[in-house]
């Protein structure tokens, strides 16, 4: 079949799009493979063992993950740990948005106040996107110690970092044109702002934080295990403990919690977009 | 964390929206009631959860304004004077190699998986019921942070690479099941509707219809899922111990509380972090 196609192809002169597209595929493969190969070497990966470790831990997680009559008492405290993980993401986002909101009008093609201005904005927004936020958490405990607010500035600057760059792209893609025109009608700045601006792009801004708010639950769940905050520190107790009841029970609480938020941010989207 | 790079590909669907158009194409005019409604009340709700966040958090009697004096003075140390102290420039580099290999697992495991996952959940192709069953299941894999299935894999299997990596793989998977079933609905029906009535077989369709026209998004996402991934493997061996770079970022921090090396650490990652960026870039141009 393959031969044929071929033969055809080669009476045009050039090459048939199937043998292109064969190729195309055969390098992926290979190319998958090679990494496969070497990524196992360095890390010391032995790939039967990956594939056992899955009904091992699935047997083990059956017999010991099931909440027993000493971890129902603890349900209170995993509640109280799972809002604080919540509206820590809530109030990081939230924080985080309203700054780099204000921030990207300022690196924005038709808001900003000069090209070195735009630069200057972008390249913040760069540094600390780039820079993990398990950095920032690292480099807060040694002022902060293991306090909430270590947790908080951490995931509030890698935030920040990414909205700016997304609020500029946004801002610039939608608004531009509304932007042009009221700015040609003669209206000041804040006209702009509060009557181009804001109406047009407004949605897909809320659609980002609704985003972000999701991501910083997982977030924060891992930094709270480096800074002793939340429902990650309580998982890293228990667990430390082996009180694998009580660990079952907090694994859950995150589950329902992340459910719960993308259902929400789900219907808000269908809405306003 | 890292999740946060997929944000990238979303502007793109979002775009040309400041001409709001109804369902059937023409221009909405006047207010929009019920979204703008609905986009009063979620900023409203939003603003009062925070309040509520800043009002019932435990601060534990810290003097913020010190600590954040502080925080400055430790950034300028770490940030100015990078220096490394317990581990060599070659080891960090090693060490460095081994989140690259750790995500890289992760993200070939998590792109087979999806690829056959996403063939029995994309609407255009699938069964209905095997469909939701699939969408439900991997919704839920979705939900459980990297982290968490890290510990859980260790706990039965110890902490180390086979952890991180099969940890690191379940979300991948999920994630990139959701991205490879969305671009494959994305096509057009009409390749699949002349393959099938031609009689050709579910492979057929699949290797002449879907490969072809999504590859594209496919390693576009893939890729993306790899830079979330060098973050997440970093961000688990900071969290779990479970190795790499990560895990030197940990005990410089946490264990010898030396920010010179702190820095020095950040700064090979944040170089790698942008090459990488730039080496997706040119993939994708080259792909697309």
């Amino acid at each position: 079949m393959f031969g044929n196609r071929t033969k055809t192809a080669k009476l045009n002169g050039r090459e048939s799009v199937f043998v292109k597209r064969k190729r195309t595929f055969t390098l992926i493969f290979v190319s998958f493979i090679a990494l496969f190969l070497l990524s196992s070497l360095i890390t010391d990966y032995n790939a039967i063992g990956g594939f056992l470790s899955l009904p091992k831990a699935f047997v083990w997680s059956i017999k010991n993950l099931v909440p027993n009559a000493t971890s129902w008492p603890r349900v209170p405290l995993i509640f109280d740990n799972l809002v604080e993980t919540a509206l820590l993401s809530v109030a990081v986002t939230v924080c985080s948005a309203v700054c780099a909101f204000f921030f990207s009008l300022l690196g924005t093609r038709t808001m900003r106040v000069n090209p070195v201005v735009g630069r200057a904005v972008r390249i913040i927004a760069a540094f600390f996107r780039n820079i993990p936020d398990i950095v920032w958490a690292l480099l807060l405990l040694f002022a902060f110690h293991q306090n909430i607010l270590s947790g908080f500035f951490a995931l509030f600057f890698a935030t920040f970092g990414l909205l700016t760059r997304t609020f500029i792209e946004t801002i610039d893609e939608i608004s531009a044109s509304c932007v042009e025109a009221l700015h040609a009608t003669g209206a000041t700045n804040l006209q702009v702002v509060s009557q181009g601006i804001i109406p047009s792009s407004m949605a897909t801004l809320i659609s980002w934080i609704l985003y972000m708010i999701e991501t910083n639950v997982r977030n924060a769940v891992l930094i709270g295990i480096l800074t002793g905050t939340g429902i990650g520190w309580l998982f890293d107790l228990f667990y430390k403990r082996g009180d694998w009841g009580a660990v079952s029970l907090v694994v859950l609480a995150v589950v329902i919690l992340i459910i719960v938020i993308e259902m929400i941010s789900t219907q808000i989207r269908k809405v306003i977009m | 964390m890292g999740d946060n790079r997929e944000i990238t590909n979303f502007t793109a669907l979002n775009s040309h929206r400041c001409v709001r158009m109804t369902r059937g194409g023409k221009i909405k005019t006047g207010a929009d009631g019920k979204a703008n409604l609905v986009i009063k009340i979620t900023i409203i709700a939003l603003l009062g959860l925070t309040i509520i966040g800043f009002l019932t958090f435990d601060y534990k009697d810290t003097n913020i304004f010190t600590a954040i004096l502080d925080t400055f003075v430790n950034a300028g140390i770490m940030f100015g004077t990078p220096r490394l102290s317990h581990v060599s420039f070659s080891g960090a580099m090693e060490q460095l190699l081994v989140t690259f290999a750790l995500a890289t697992l992760a993200t070939i495991f998590g792109a087979v998986i999806a690829f056959f996952a996403s063939l029995l959940c994309a609407k255009n192709i699938a069964n209905p019921i095997v469909a939701n069953v699939v969408k439900s299941f991997v919704a839920f894999v979705r939900a459980v942070p990297t982290i968490l299935w890290v510990f859980i894999i260790a706990m039965s299997s110890g902490l180390g690479s086979i952890a991180a990596v099969v940890g690191l793989t379940f979300h991948s998977a999920g994630y990139l099941t959701k991205a490879y079933a969305e671009s494959i609905e994305e096509m057009n029906e009409g390749a699949i509707e002349a393959l099938k009535t031609s009689g050709a077989s579910f492979w057929q369709i699949v290797l002449q219809a879907i490969m072809p026209s999504s590859i594209r998004y496919m390693v576009a996402w893939t890729f993306l899922r790899f830079e979330i991934n060098f973050a997440n493997a970093l961000a688990v061996g900071a969290a779990a111990g479970a190795g790499g770079i990560g895990f030197e970022l940990w005990m410089a921090g946490n264990q010898y509380h030396d920010l010179r090396e702190l820095g020095f650490l950040t700064y090979i990652i944040v170089i790698a972090a942008v090459l990488l960026e730039v080496i997706a870039t040119k993939v994708k141009e080259k792909a697309g």
